[in-house]
Formats: C-alpha cells, sequence, structure tokens
C-alpha cells in the first residue's frame, strides 16, 4: 500500500518539477497516440459510416472482420508490425523499426477497427427518416453524409474516444516495435513496464497516475465534440 | 458552434502531426519544458524531445548504433553508467533494446540490431555458427545463486553443487518458480535440470513456469515460498524486497560460489553486416573494440551495487 500512496505523491512531485525526461515521456506518448487516432479517425470514420449506410456487397463478413479486429490482441499487431518492417522483412528499407513511426503504425492497426466499427454501429443506429428528408430537399451524397455523421456524433465521439483509450493504454505493441529506447521511443506504458521489472513500484505508480490523468483530460476534450447531448 | 469545435479539434490533431511528420527545421510546439533556454547546458533528455519522428532518416548526420540485449545490462544500470562513454569517443548514439536474450538474438537473427550483447552460451556458438556474427567476445560474467524460502523444506542450504540442490528439490517436490521465458537465466536453469536427467514439465506438481522477468520470478517465489534460480545482480538489488527468501547456494559474494555451472557468461557479437543491409558494421565493430579495451573493462568492474558495493559485472575480456 505504500507504493500506491508514494506513488501519487511522486506523481504530483514530478509534474510540479517539470522533469524535463517525463515532458519527453508524455510528449512522445501523446505525439505517437495523437498521429495514431488521427489517422485512424481520418480512415475509420468515413469507412464506418459508408459501411453503415451503403449497401455494401458481403457487409456482414467485413463487419464480422471489423469486430474481431477490435479483440486483437496488441502484441500480436507488434509482432506483425515488427516483421513487416524488420530488417528481414518486406518493409525493412523503410528504417522504421524501433523508431515512433513504427509505433504510430502498429497503433493505427489496433484503433482503426475500434473506430470504424463503433462508426459503423452509431452511423446505423441513426433514423432512415432523417436520410430520406436531407435527400428530398436535394443534398448531395456528401451532405448526406455529414447530416448523417453528425446526427450521430455521439456514437462517432464515442467511437473516437474508444481508439485513443484503446491505445494510449497500450503496451505489448509499442514494447516490440518501438524497443523502449531512452529519449527515442519510450512512451509511458513501457516506462512502467520498466519501472516494474526494476522494482521502482513507486515510479510505475507514479506514470501510471499520470497517464490516466492525460487520458481523462484528452476524453474531456474529445466529449466536448458530442456537444449538447 | 458544434462544427467550429469539429474544426478545433481537427486543427489540434493536424497540428500534432505536422509537428511528427518530420520537417526538421521548426522546433515542434513544445510542452511547458523550460531547459532549452532556461538552463545552462541542455540535457540529452531535452534535446531528444525535439528529435523528429523517424530517426534514422531525419537524423541523417546523427550517427546512431542498436544494441539489442538483455534486461539485466540495463536494469542493473550498468550500461546508463558505461555508455556515454562511448557516445562521447564516437560521437555516436547508442538505442539500447533490452529484452529478454531469446528475443534479443532474434531481434540480431533478423538484422535488426548492430550488436548484440547476450548470456546465452550455446546460442550465442550457434549465432557464431549461423554466420550471424563472425565472431563471440567475451566481455564480463557475474554468477546464478539459487534462492528459496527461510525453512528451506528441501534442506539445499550448504549444498556444493548446483545439481544436487535441484535433485533435493526434486526428491522434496519443493515448490520450484522458473523464469520459463527463454531468457540466459532460464537456459541455465534448464542445463542444471538436465544434468540429472529431469526434464521439468507442467505435469510436475511443484515446478512452475512463469514465463516472466526475474523481478517477477523472485517476487512469486516470495510470496509462495518456492525456489527459484536467479543471478545475482537482481538478487542484490532487490533481496531487500524479499523477506521470506535467502541465498541457499552460491553464497553471499561471488568468491564464495565454487560452482562451475552457476557462472554466467556475457558474450559481446556485431551482427554480420554481409548478411543484412543497413547495419552499421563500421559503429559495431566499434563498440566491440571499445567494450573489451581494458578502461571499458576497469569502469565494468568500477560499476557496483549502492547498497553492498558488490559488483555487478566482472569484466573477462581476453
Amino acid at each position: 500500500m505504500d507504493e500506491i500512496t508514494h506513488g501519487f505523491f511522486q506523481a504530483i512531485h514530478l509534474i510540479l518539477s517539470a522533469d524535463p525526461a517525463l515532458f519527453e515521456i508524455v510528449w512522445l506518448s501523446l505525439r505517437v497516440s495523437g498521429i495514431a487516432l488521427l489517422l485512424s479517425t481520418t480512415l475509420g470514420v468515413p469507412m464506418g459510416a459508408a459501411l453503415g449506410l451503403a449497401r455494401v456487397w458481403a457487409r456482414g463478413l467485413i463487419t464480422a472482420f471489423l469486430y474481431t479486429g477490435m479483440g486483437l490482441p496488441p502484441v500480436v499487431v507488434g509482432l506483425f508490425v515488427y516483421l513487416m518492417l524488420s530488417r528481414s522483412g518486406p518493409f525493412g528499407a523503410l528504417g522504421w523499426l524501433f523508431t515512433p513511426s513504427a509505433m504510430i503504425v502498429a497503433q493505427v492497426i489496433i484503433a482503426f477497427p475500434l473506430v470504424a466499427g463503433l462508426t459503423m454501429a452509431a452511423v446505423q443506429g441513426v433514423d432512415a427518416a432523417l436520410r430520406m428528408q436531407v435527400r428530398s430537399l436535394g443534398a448531395t451524397r456528401w451532405q448526406e453524409l455529414w447530416a448523417v455523421l453528425r446526427e450521430a456524433r455521439i456514437g462517432v465521439v464515442a467511437a473516437i474516444v474508444a481508439g485513443f483509450g484503446g491505445i494510449i493504454s497500450e503496451v505489448g505493441a509499442v514494447m516490440l516495435v518501438g524497443g523502449n529506447i531512452e529519449g527515442k521511443t519510450r512512451v509511458l506504458t513501457t516506462a512502467i513496464v520498466l519501472n516494474t521489472r526494476t522494482g521502482e513500484f513507486a515510479l510505475a505508480i507514479a506514470l501510471g497516475v499520470i497517464l490516466l490523468a492525460l487520458a481523462f483530460v484528452a476524453n474531456i476534450a474529445m466529449l466536448r465534440l458530442q456537444g449538447r447531448s | 458552434m458544434k462544427r467550429t469545435h469539429w474544426l478545433l479539434g481537427l486543427l489540434i490533431l493536424a497540428a500534432a502531426l505536422s509537428a511528427c511528420a518530420g520537417t526538421p527545421t521548426p522546433a515542434p510546439p513544445q510542452p511547458p519544458a523550460p531547459p532549452a533556454t532556461s538552463a545552462p547546458a541542455p540535457t540529452a533528455a531535452a534535446k531528444a524531445a525535439t528529435t523528429p519522428t523517424s530517426i534514422r532518416s531525419a537524423v541523417g548526420s546523427g550517427c546512431h548504433l542498436i544494441l539489442s540485449t538483455t534486461t539485466s545490462t540495463f536494469d542493473s544500470g550498468l550500461l546508463g553508467f558505461i555508455l556515454p562513454d562511448f557516445e562521447k569517443k564516437f560521437n555516436c548514439k547508442v538505442d539500447v533494446v533490452a529484452v529478454g536474450t531469446g528475443q534479443a538474438m532474434q531481434i540480431g537473427q533478423r538484422g535488426d540490431a548492430d550488436v548484440v550483447l547476450v548470456h546465452d552460451r550455446a546460442r550465442e556458438d550457434k549465432f557464431v555458427a549461423d554466420g550471424y556474427a563472425k565472431e563471440r567476445f567475451d566481455v564480463m560474467y557475474n554468477d546464478f545463486i539459487i534462492v528459496g524460502p527461510k525453512d528451506d523444506p528441501a534442506q539445499v542450504k550448504g549444498m556444493a553443487t548446483a545439481a544436487d540442490a535441484f535433485q533435493a528439490i526434486a526428491n522434496a517436490k519443493a515448490t520450484f518458480m522458473s523464469r520459463g521465458d527463454g531468457s540466459g537465466t532460464h537456459a541455465a536453469e534448464m542445463r542444471i535440470w538436465a544434468t540429472i536427467g529431469i526434464t521439468p514439465t507442467k505435469s510436475l506438481e511443484w515446478y512452475n513456469s512463469l514465463g516472466q522477468g526475474m523481478g517477477e520470478t523472485l517476487l512469486s517465489s516470495n510470496e509462495k515460498g518456492a525456489y527459484t534460480v536467479t543471478d545475482r545482480g537482481t538478487w542484490l538489488a532487490t533481496a531487500s524486497k524479499l523477506p521470506n527468501l535467502v541465498v541457499l547456494v552460491g553464497g553471499n559474494h561471488i568468491s564464495e560460489n565454487k560452482e562451475r555451472a552457476l557462472y554466467n557468461l556475457y558474450g559481446l557479437m556485431a551482427v554480420n553486416p554481409d548478411k543484412f543491409k543497413g547495419i552499421n558494421a563500421e559503429m559495431a565493430n566499434n563498440f566491440v573494440k571499445w567494450m573489451v579495451s581494458p578502461e571499458t573493462q576497469k569502469m565494468i568492474g568500477d560499476f557496483k551495487d549502492k547498497a553492498t558495493g558488490q559488483p555487478l559485472f566482472y569484466p573477462n575480456a581476453k
């Protein structure tokens, strides 16, 4: 129990002392997960919406794939991305392994099914009458899509939030493809693993507290997108 | 109103993206990190924060070397102690990927590291034989010890050989915790079982293969009153948190350990540049030469456990 209380105080101390090593880790966590989320959102929201609205061939199968993707173990994603980006793998020439780029790739693969799948579910929940109405007012396809997305925004933002939660807290994939290199690919979650492994339990708890606080602030910001609801 | 919120959110994300996407000239929007301006000497950590995303491509002029190694060399603090000297001398940053020995060797075998520092002699020799490295170098050693519960139900305290101790544990069916993770420590344990003709399997009630790191395995042993094999360094670093465990074979100092089977040799190998494209061969060779040089060897011996003053690694380069 000592470690937990000590961890809380250490978290506060770390934040107040503006520890540069901590800021570096926090900044990298936000950068990697932020970019991964942006990419997953720009790909996943339109695709989820399209799947939810259009009569796509084999939608059932695609849906099953997406929902299965939501349950992908991050370690498996990490191993897959590692083998792809390895110097012995097909994309080794990129030189992305053990860099933040590799971590972003892995996190996009983790977050994309969450964003696309939940967006699809949200869009399917929108009353079909709205689409008829918008179309009868002479809306283009894109305007129609936009109207439906706005109507479904609570669910869509929840999809983005779920994607963010999935990757900011993820450790298995970033550990494998990033390598937890100090000053280069060390993020909050891998730093927590390292400190646990070396017995620095209080510091690990402190980083956990900071991770939660960050996720909380980020989620508040994203929830504002839902507007009054 | 809502539309502006959406746009604002996208704008923030886009800003984050552009900060990352590899435009090296303008400094990315920094979090409130004062050191770059206010502190007289910016730390390495603060500088690294401004490094663009892709290290390999973006730091065109910046040399860096990837060292894949076991958790013990990094977690003990040894690499943090000696590497700054190399980085200064050769003006080359060392990226340490600290993982289990099994994974560290895999990373080397796929050409994803430039140098490999591990402790599993049999696999190291195979690594060289298979052509992944041209040569293996001795750099340092320490030792393993057998720890167990204070009441010592298998009566192994003071036994001269690890094999006798293992036999006693097996006879008593006393709870034993194995790393079970393909690490160098796990390999050493398996070698000892092999000498007495026992192949531990999950059907043995008393044998537990954890698949975890040394720290976790020691904690579990402490909780369950089990025997386990540990490297002395990790034991020294964590013994204060393991009140139920004591050293049973190997003594309190490496000089008391007469058992050859418990010696833990670290081998250093530069990955063969003929096998893979993109290996930083020149710097890898510099690194090997530097590690076996008398100055670095002395530094390794000077690195001591804070609590006990014992060295954690003993240099033995030829």
